[in-house]
């Protein structure tokens, strides 16, 4: 049993670093355009799909199809933002392009499904089956693999982040909107490209799930964005930092959840929505809400 | 604003006649399993309006207050081995419980602010789908089946039509009475600014939770008289995400908040969309096309139908009359309000 | 000597590292109208929200008529007959007119029933007479989102008189209104003050305040640093060196 234990904090950890990426665009793509992208999960396994059809189809190695896939994702996010996000204007701004991103989220369901069916795929590499052994118990290669690339990605955005321009002028949006307008920054071209940024980084995630879901279809979307939403509301949202450590808290206590009752364990995340919705509105690092003017 | 008064009463009647021969000039079973349909949608967006419309929290989890009608249905009449005309009768215990389900979700999803309120309906959605799917209670993924129904397979539909029609025109004239009274005044005023409503002494909270119930009753009466419909409580099919979509994409269409306006979009989507999955027997062509039509309403009519038109319709009246806007004249210095007696009670009410 | 019908005493209120109030202590007189001035980031509006309910204070109290009041909610505050408009009016933009003034009055009256009609034919009179009264009775019908700026302004005046309420706050009346109308809405404070209303009002315009007040409370700094009637407050050299002596109180403070 306490093997069990520490293979499941291990795979959770693991995971977690990915889910980590995949929930870093999501909150990030609030912080800057105040809005909750709900076509996350669906995107995710779309990225799950464009590897899947680079690998079985043209036999490209999963993380060489990455090279294809993310610019894939970050186009097709572009064009969701363009098309319909921005034009999106009026006092019901935020309400409405959450309904937006649902109807995406739809269509994109749809969409896959019209194309492949509802049938299970997964992604096959020989890492995915191998796995190191370490301290007496298996991690699957592609866990580890998936863990690093997620580590360097999430390095590479906190760069683009603090380190460029451009990543200034998404911070200060973040913080501001009207105030980075009148210094000059061109809000709507952040924007997108936050958006194109958060959708991009799904793609990597993506391919890690297709990997390790044993099995997804169009419906798995569903699972994931109650994952993204619950991690990212937990963390606060906003906040990259609270998207970190409650990806890798959140599936580590899945992970654990898991071993006692399969069915059940995906409860923990609308359990722990709930609750922290309940005790702590803003989550554990978020924003204070503005009442007065 | 105006021209809407003008019209409705006399078009009101006339859909309701309109709609009460319908089954009996219409007779193809198609067609009227068609009708059936619309007509719950037409009280379940109407029943959401009443909710999300006027208090402006967007809820996509409704599909939990009509699954718990149609599961509280279906497990009662199992327990109590009932069939038949029966059965109907559990229908407003189904709606109890759906409005007593309304509290916990209330107290819960209610503490949040509108952005995350959405999500969090989500939540609980995906947790009672959950909970159908893994209870044994509720029979597991496989669900419930009703209990046989026999009745004239010609007019089989008829009944539960009409139980529709009757269901749907009371919510309308309820949300008619809502919208003018001083409850739907509060709800109205949280809309538009919820903590300038409170500062001036509206119970938000109490009138939130009220709207959730009220809408959740409804709901859940229309949930078990689906599930009676279609002889089977299966999760995915009850607990179904495209529920809630269709019911807020109604509501939006026809207009938000207005009274009208689910009913309109009601009329309109369904049939379309049940007649398209019938037509187009690859149902994923349905999801898209929800999704797209959403998508166009969003963009293209935000507002919905019938404040648009009724806006283009004063636009152009005031055109014709042409009335200029009315500029602030202050006349002189005119009396100072006192407050008036007995002003505090309302006279003849 | 009238009884002080809202004082505040070392009221202190911060935000994250910046400190908005230190030590504001005021008083306002029953049947004055008393102006409160102080340069940009001196914290007046902050002040308004402590001592309505909008924000929560750090230190110090909130006084009405000797009964406390620190950190009562704001439809407590209003209930004891201290109403008070914003900057940017917040009225309900999709509601019409006299709709806005029935949410504003709804809670005095004492029908039980919910679905009852909004607002009786008691309640629509006297909004009516408040609207006629700051001069935008002609738009009773029509949705609040089509008024002017000014209008906006005027309506929140009428509704926040609603409850006849005795004190009267209002933050920044005159701000960006066109001049005749700000004679309209001095005249109307004025009328509204002859008969009993007490009035505190923040403002920027000082034409309009010394015109208006019989007493001025300059804050700085989240601190009063004078305090009188308009005529020396004018020429007090603490006041002048406020508003023109260093340059760098250029940051906004959360006013």
């Amino acid at each position: 049993m306490g093997r069990q234990i520490y293979a499941a904090i291990a795979d959770g950890i693991l995971e977690g670093g990915v889910y980590a990426l995949m929930a870093v665009g999501l909150t990030l793509i609030f912080g800057v355009l105040d809005i909750i992208n709900i076509a996350q999960g669906i995107l995710v396994v779309t990225g799950a799909y464009l590897s899947y059809v680079l690998s079985v189809h043209l036999h490209i190695d999963l993380f060489l199809g990455l090279l294809v896939t993310v610019p894939a994702m970050f186009i097709l996010g572009l064009g969701i933002y363009w098309a319909f996000i921005r034009p999106l204007r009026g006092r019901e701004r935020t309400s409405m392009s959450l309904l937006a991103c649902y109807a995406v989220a739809i269509i994109i369901e749809g969409v896959l499904y019209w194309i492949f069916g509802a049938n299970e795929d997964t992604l096959h590499a020989s890492y995915v089956t191998n796995s190191f052994r370490v301290f007496g118990f298996y991690l699957s290669d592609i866990y580890v693999y998936g863990f690093i690339m997620a580590v360097g990605l999430v390095i590479a955005l906190y760069l683009l982040l603090y380190r460029t321009r451009f990543g200034r002028s998404v911070r200060a949006t973040m913080q501001d909107q009207t105030a980075a307008r009148l210094i000059g920054i061109q809000v709507n071209r952040v924007a997108g490209l936050t958006f194109a940024i958060g959708v991009g980084v799904t793609a990597a995630g993506g391919m890690v799930f297709g990997a390790t879901s044993g099995g997804f279809t169009p419906n798995s979307g569903y699972d994931l964005i109650s994952r993204l939403l619950a991690i990212v509301i937990l963390g606060g949202l906003g906040s990259i930092g609270g998207a970190l450590v409650a990806s890798v808290f959140m599936i580590t206590l899945e992970s654990l959840v898991d071993i006692w009752s399969p069915n059940w364990a995906i409860v923990v995340f609308y359990v722990a929505l709930v609750v922290v919705l309940t005790v702590r509105p803003t989550g554990m690092f978020g924003r204070q809400p503005v009442r007065a003017q | 604003m105006k021209p809407q008064a003008l019209w409705q009463p006399g078009v009101a009647l006339l859909v309701l006649v309109v709609a009460a021969i319908f089954p009996l000039v219409i007779t193809t079973g198609l067609w009227t399993q068609i009708g059936v349909e619309t007509m719950i949608f037409v009280g379940a967006a109407a029943a959401w309006n009443i909710f999300s419309g006027f208090s402006g929290y967007i809820s996509l989890g409704h599909a939990v207050f009509y699954g718990t009608g149609a599961y509280t249905v279906a497990i009662l009449a199992q327990h109590w081995h009932l069939s038949g005309d029966a059965v109907f009768w559990l229908m407003p215990l189904g709606a109890v419980t759906a409005a007593v389900v309304a509290i916990p979700f209330g107290l819960v999803a209610l503490q949040a602010r509108r952005h995350t309120f959405v999500v969090v309906t989500i939540a609980i959605f995906f947790i009672f789908q959950l909970m159908a799917s893994n209870f044994s209670f509720t029979g597991g993924s496989s669900g419930i089946i009703a209990p046989v129904l026999n009745w004239d397979a010609a007019t089989f539909n008829n009944p539960f039509y009409y139980i529709a029609l009757i269901i749907s025109a009371v919510t309308i004239g309820l949300a008619w009475l809502i919208r003018g009274s001083r409850f739907g005044l509060q709800l109205r005023a949280i809309r538009d600014d919820e903590d300038r409503a409170r500062g001036l002494g509206v119970k938000t909270f109490r009138v939130k939770l009220s709207a959730l119930m009220i809408s959740a009753f409804i709901t859940g009466l229309l949930g078990g008289l689906f599930y009676y419909f279609i002889g089977q409580a299966v999760p995915q099919f009850i607990f179904d995400p495209l529920f809630d979509l269709s019911v807020a994409l109604m509501a939006f269409f026809g207009g938000l908040g207005t009274v009208a306006g689910p009913v309109l979009g009601a009329l309109i989507i369904e049939p379309a969309q049940q007649y398209l999955t019938v037509q187009i027997t690859n149902d994923y062509l349905s999801l898209i096309l929800l999704g797209a039509l959403f998508l166009a309403v969003i963009l293209l009519v935000p507002r919905g139908v019938i404040p648009t038109l009724s806006e283009m319709i004063s636009q152009r009246r005031s055109r014709q009359a042409g009335r200029p806007m009315a500029a602030v004249v202050p006349p002189g210095a005119p009396a100072v309000p006192q407050p008036a007696a007995g002003r505090g009670k309302e006279a003849g009410r | 000597m009238s009884a002080a019908l809202l004082r505040t005493e070392h009221v202190a209120k911060a935000f994250g590292g910046v400190q908005a109030l230190t030590d504001a202590s005021l008083e306002v007189t029953e049947g004055s109208i008393t102006g409160l001035i102080g340069p940009n980031g001196s914290g007046k509006t902050t002040l308004f929200n402590v001592m309505t309910g909008y924000e929560r204070l750090d230190a110090g109290n909130v006084y009405s008529r000797d009964q406390k009041i620190t950190n009562a909610s704001p439809q407590k505050v209003f209930g004891l007959g201290i109403g008070r408009t914003f900057q940017l009016s917040r009225i309900f933009p999709r509601l019409t007119v006299m709709e806005n003034m029935l949410v504003a009055g709804q809670h005095r009256s004492g029908v039980r029933n919910p679905l009852a009609r909004a607002g009786g034919p008691a309640d629509r009179r006297h909004a009516m007479e408040l609207l006629e009264f700051t001069g935008i009775a002609g738009h009773a019908s029509a949705l609040a989102e089509t008024l002017s700026y000014g209008q906006r302004k005027l309506l929140e005046l009428a509704y926040v008189l609603v409850t006849d309420p005795a004190l009267v706050l209002l933050d920044e009346p005159a701000g960006g209104v066109n001049p005749s109308l700000i004679n309209h809405i001095a005249a109307r404070i004025r009328d509204l003050n002859r008969a009993g209303k007490t009035f505190l009002i923040v403002e920027h315009n000082m034409d309009f305040v010394m015109g208006l007040c019989d007493r001025v409370t300059v804050l700085d700094y989240g601190t009063v640093i004078a305090s009188g009637p308009p005529e020396l407050i004018r020429d007090d050299p603490r006041v002048l060196d406020a508003y023109l002596g260093t340059d760098e109180e250029d940051e906004d403070v959360r006013s």
